[in-house]
């Protein structure tokens, strides 16, 4: 009979083969995944985010929340870099003024008031990591204030600087992405892992459950749900409440790739085989059962995380996840609901491209993790 | 008379390399025999030994990154008008309509696992009806008829039934039946059976093989015959190409390769299988090892780690080539070079 | 046990196994796949016996049930333990299980699945020391390395995973995770037909091997016959989840007593071209165990059959001393056998005979 061949097996060039002996499992997923192109740069791009997300206040110049009326609506500024030759970042000063006959807002830059840029210049007070008190920034201005000179990607209708909300909004619809996915993980494990460890009626009663909870048009429950939500409510507590709305439904899927292993892993002759040599429940759970299947959950986790974050942003888009004036992308993408505002400032629409760059990337990451989980094939 | 000596296929020196990230796979290197008309060939090696490959490349199957990179495969025909008398099958454009042509009405191929190679989702007579729609100038009445005809010649029991029936509702004997219906659907001259009774049980086996030898009883086609199993090869065939790692090391008919085989690896192999007449519970003739891995591909003789006869010096550094030995028998061995 | 014989090692009395069917949306029991029905027999202290028939016979079940891996529907597995104690297995819970589990071991028969891919042989050969109480890391290490020795594999492996091994090399290690705890019972589910021709000598040659040296008992399942004849000392032919006949390996081999043992016996083929002298292949296919035929489950595929085959069920009887049969027609039936010594006459093949065995 013709034996299988795994792909590790294939894998096996004669002078790195003692190396791929000894390689546990987890080497050999990375030796996998790292020939995958678009996951290598999808991860990439995600640590960008993330680290964009703990420095979110350092990158920022403004503070988000403050609104300049003289400077409402301003397009994008352009940052020069080169001064008469020379290394000297600025941005030239600008005047706002109305139209007299259209009425219209427009800007005049004054090419002789140049601004220089300085990095680690101080700016509005923050906490960094939410602990440490500080003024500094990447970049700012030395004299007068950030909020009424640097405008990188322009401000909105009340005058607030796109680039710093921007930030804001990656640190909240981000974390809220891995808040829900940590929830849905929890979930999906332990009802997954009960309806394929317990089988027969629990697993029916669980997987009944499933099918009803994913037979609800997502869009709607979540509208009904939020739209409970007490409008008193601090920020803070809207922000779990949105989470654990996202991963009611997020759950599901997660269960569903548990169990599945479970039922796969139970029929494999290795965890009988731990059985025969006298193994307890849990040392072959732990032991056996769960060290097989962590990788497919990672691959099914990552997975899931562009999904959390579509849902926040679509759920805050219509009004009915995060609210002003706490911000994320969702929020900030409803600025940009009205035709007029995106014919007026169609900068307004920038903040899709972080939510299109981010879902690709994890979804680029997910496909490579999931292709590599099983170094295998079994 | 000269007729009779030409064989229907002839394959020479084929190679067929898988290009892969990891480096080349050369799962058929120097593969070379004849398929005589109305006899059966049986091509019998140990996994990666590239029989497989070998008859996807003749029905020019072979899925990328594999590649016929040297040698022909000869498919000979009657001369007639301006057709020539043989087609090199490696020439054809895999999918062009001359190769399609040949796939559907000279060679067909059953394989191993009925159930995969069935569609689960039409019945068994759609598949059949389409078949033969493909190859015959008939209308679906009369392929229906032709269809139930087919099923009733493989020893499908109430066959006008089993037209309706869906390939997951037959045992495993049934479906390999009705795989061989289809592929005797185009009348082939030529049917390659790629280790058609693996999946089956025993006393199955044995159907499905009576049912290929009575087949090519009645149509006179050629079979090659793909397995593992010595004792099928004994059973079935009357020439045997042995193979080890995508090479031929032995050929001849089936008596002399059973009864006075050359290569060491063919005595090596004969020994070392049980068999339901040798004396019990003593310890068997063994090949020390195991088949390495393609990758891992030994230079020289290819069996050279392996083989109780090995010439230090010689069988690491060179290659052998297929060389007559006695009348009937080609071995590819060292042993046999000088003589 | 009547007389002053010593009990076997290994009593199965009316082992029953029955598998619901269900379907629809609240699972409810439609019927039964009779798995394995009512199978009796006994293994000796270091014999081998083989459970051999086609797939879905029951010989699987039949094992993993004296094993306990599952739990059988009815019926007794007394196995004699180290102490000379007999204990009912077959209806004891997981926890009651766990300290008898070291004296029956399992050979798989994947011997891709049956290790498990995350582990190095240190742990997965290590595990059942680990877990039967040798806590102490050198001494496991050193008893790991003895046994990978007693296989034939280099000691040196150990920190290697099994995907550094060829299938032969790996049901090795799965043969010395067997051993670790010094079984008594070896229970092997066709171990070597998953692998390649030339390596299934090594294997069978190993195991017969450490019989010898440690006096193993091996309840041998498998459906290749030429293996079995090979293997084993008794034979138990299975059809349809029962014996319908189990005798001493040369008789079954040579006078068979129920038609399906000598149909199985014409069907296996020969390597040999010399002996093509097909008998008439079995008709029809395997019986479906959810829903078996009436009377004896053979008869619809029996050349022998008559009028009571198809009505009355026939029971497993002694026909000669212990030679069993299930047969209504087992006393008036001359079944042929396989030739004896045909492959012995034989001229020994070609001039590598010597060499060959040398070198194993």
């Amino acid at each position: 009979m013709t034996e299988r061949i795994l792909p590790v097996e294939a894998a096996i060039a004669p002078e790195q083969g003692e190396r791929i002996f000894v390689a546990s499992q987890w080497q050999l997923m990375w030796w996998r995944f790292r020939k995958h192109r678009l996951a290598m740069i999808g991860a990439v791009a995600i640590i960008i985010f993330y680290l964009a997300v703990i420095g979110a206040d350092f990158i920022s110049y403004s503070d988000p929340e403050v609104t300049e009326a003289n400077f409402s609506q301003m397009p994008p500024q352009p940052v020069r870099l080169f001064d008469g030759g020379a290394f000297r970042p600025h941005v030239l000063g600008v005047k706002g003024a109305r139209d007299p006959n259209t009425f219209k807002r427009v800007f005049q830059t004054d090419p002789n008031v140049k601004i220089p840029l300085r990095f680690f210049a101080r700016g509005y007070k923050y906490e960094f990591l939410g602990i440490i008190p500080t003024d500094r920034h990447l970049i700012g201005v030395d004299e007068g204030r950030a909020e009424e000179t640097i405008f990188l990607l322009g401000t909105d209708t009340l005058g607030r600087d796109l680039w710093s909300r921007l930030m804001a909004g990656t640190r909240v619809s981000l974390t809220i992405g891995l808040v829900s996915v940590a929830l849905s993980l929890f979930l999906g494990v332990l009802f997954g892992g009960l309806s394929g460890l317990y089988g027969g009626a629990v697993d029916t009663v669980i997987q009944r459950l499933i099918e009803i909870l994913r037979s609800i048009p997502t869009i709607p429950l979540w509208m009904g749900l939020a739209a409970g939500l007490p409008r008193n409510w601090t920020v803070l507590q809207v922000y779990f409440a949105i989470t654990i709305i996202i991963s009611l439904v997020g759950w599901t899927e997660l269960a569903r790739v548990v169990r599945g292993r479970f039922l796969a892993l139970r029929e494999e002759d290795f965890v009988m085989a731990a059985e025969l040599s006298g193994c307890s429940q849990w040392r072959i759970i732990f032991r056996h059962l769960v060290p097989s299947f962590m990788s497919h959950i990672i691959a099914a986790t990552t997975l899931a995380l562009p999904v959390m974050i579509i849902s926040e942003t679509s759920l805050s888009f219509l009004g009915l996840g995060i609210r002003p004036p706490a911000i994320s992308w969702g929020v900030l993408l409803q600025d940009a609901q009205s035709l007029q505002s995106v014919a007026l400032s169609p900068w307004l629409l920038i903040p899709a491209i972080p939510v299109i760059a981010v879902i690709l990337a994890f979804n680029f990451v997910g496909d490579g993790l999931r292709d590599a989980a099983d170094p295998y094939g079994v | 008379m000269e007729n009779e000596e030409q064989p229907i296929l002839s394959v020479r020196n084929l190679k067929t390399f898988f290009f892969m990230d990891e480096g080349t796979v050369r799962a058929v290197e120097d593969a070379s025999f004849d398929v005589e008309p109305g006899k059966t060939l049986g091509i019998v090696g140990e996994s990666g030994c590239g029989k497989s490959v070998t008859v996807r490349s003749i029905l020019r199957i072979v899925e990328r990154p594999g590649r016929i990179v040297g040698g022909q495969i000869l498919l000979y025909r009657n001369a007639a008008g301006d057709r020539p008398g043989h087609v090199d099958l490696t020439q054809l454009e895999a999918n062009g309509p001359e190769m399609l042509a040949i796939r559907g009405d000279e060679i067909a191929l059953v394989f191993q696992e009925p159930m995969t190679s069935l569609s689960p989702v039409h019945t068994i007579g759609n598949q059949l009806i389409e078949a033969i729609l493909l190859h015959r100038q008939v209308s679906r009445r009369e392929a229906r008829e032709i269809a139930a005809e087919l099923l009733h010649q493989v020893g499908i029991p109430r066959p006008a039934g089993r037209l309706e029936e869906y390939s997951f509702q037959l045992s495993g004997g049934l479906r390999q039946r009705a795989m061989i219906a289809i592929a005797l659907s185009c009348d082939p001259r030529l049917l390659i059976a790629d280790e058609p009774t693996t999946a089956l049980d025993v006393t199955t086996q044995g159907q499905i093989l009576d049912l290929l030898r009575s087949l090519q009883e009645e149509r006179g086609m050629a079979i090659i015959l793909i397995t593992h199993d010595l004792g099928v090869i004994a059973e079935m065939a009357d020439d045997v190409v042995v193979m080890y790692l995508g090479q031929t090391v032995e050929k001849g008919p089936v008596d002399d390769i059973f009864h006075a085989p050359k290569h060491p690896y063919t005595q090596s192999l004969l020994q070392s299988i049980p068999s339901i007449h040798s004396r019990p519970r003593v310890n068997l003739p063994t090949i020390s090892g195991s088949v390495p891995h393609p990758y891992n591909r030994p230079s020289g003789c290819p069996f050279h780690p392996r083989c109780p006869e090995y010439i230090v010096g010689t069988c690491e550094t060179r290659a052998p080539s297929l060389a007559p030995v006695g009348e009937r028998q080609e071995a590819s061995c060292f042993l046999y070079e000088d003589a | 046990m009547s007389g002053g014989d010593k009990q076997p090692l290994l009593q199965v009395k009316n082992l029953r196994k029955l598998f619901p069917i269900r379907k629809g949306l609240l699972r409810r029991k439609i019927g039964l796949v009779r798995a394995v029905d009512d199978v009796s027999f006994h293994v000796e202290e270091g014999e081998a016996l083989s459970l051999v028939g086609e797939s879905g016979c029951g010989k699987t079940t039949t094992a993993r049930c004296v094993l306990r891996a599952i739990k059988p529907t009815s019926g007794e597995i007394l196995f004699r333990t180290e102490e000379d104690t007999v204990i009912d297995v077959s209806g004891l819970s997981r926890r009651e299980l766990r300290p008898l589990r070291s004296q029956m071991q399992m050979i798989f028969q994947d011997p891709v699945s049956s290790l498990n891919p995350r582990m190095t042989l240190f742990d997965i050969i290590g595990e059942p020391l680990q877990v039967n109480g040798m806590r102490d890391r050198q001494q496991r290490i050193d008893r790991v390395e003895e046994l990978l020795r007693l296989v034939g594999l280099p000691p040196e492996y150990l920190q290697r995973f099994p995907h550094a091994f060829s299938g032969g090399q790996r049901q090795r290690i799965g043969i010395a995770r067997a051993l670790a705890l010094n079984p008594r019972l070896v229970v092997a589910d066709e171990p070597v037909s998953a692998l390649d021709v030339s390596v299934q000598a090594q294997i069978l040659n190993l195991m017969l091997e450490l019989q010898q040296q440690f006096g193993l008992t091996y309840l041998f399942v498998a459906h290749d016959l030429s293996v079995v004849k090979h293997f084993s000392d008794r034979v138990a032919v299975m059809y349809v989840g029962q014996i319908v006949e189990m005798a001493p390996s040369e008789t079954l081999f040579n006078a068979p007593g129920h038609p399906y043992t000598e149909a199985l016996l014409s069907a296996v083929p020969q390597p040999d071209p010399r002996l093509r002298s097909r008998r008439a292949a079995l008709q029809g296919d395997v019986a479906d165990p959810a829903n078996p035929p009436s009377g004896c489950y053979f008869h619809p595929r029996c050349r022998y059959a008559v009028d009571i085959c198809r009505v009355e069920p026939p029971k497993l009887e002694e026909l000669d001393k212990d030679h069993f049969v299930s047969c209504h027609r087992a006393h008036e039936l001359t079944l042929e056998g396989v030739m004896v010594g045909t492959r012995a006459e034989r001229q020994p093949i070609a001039g590598a005979v010597s060499q060959v065995s040398s070198k194993a």
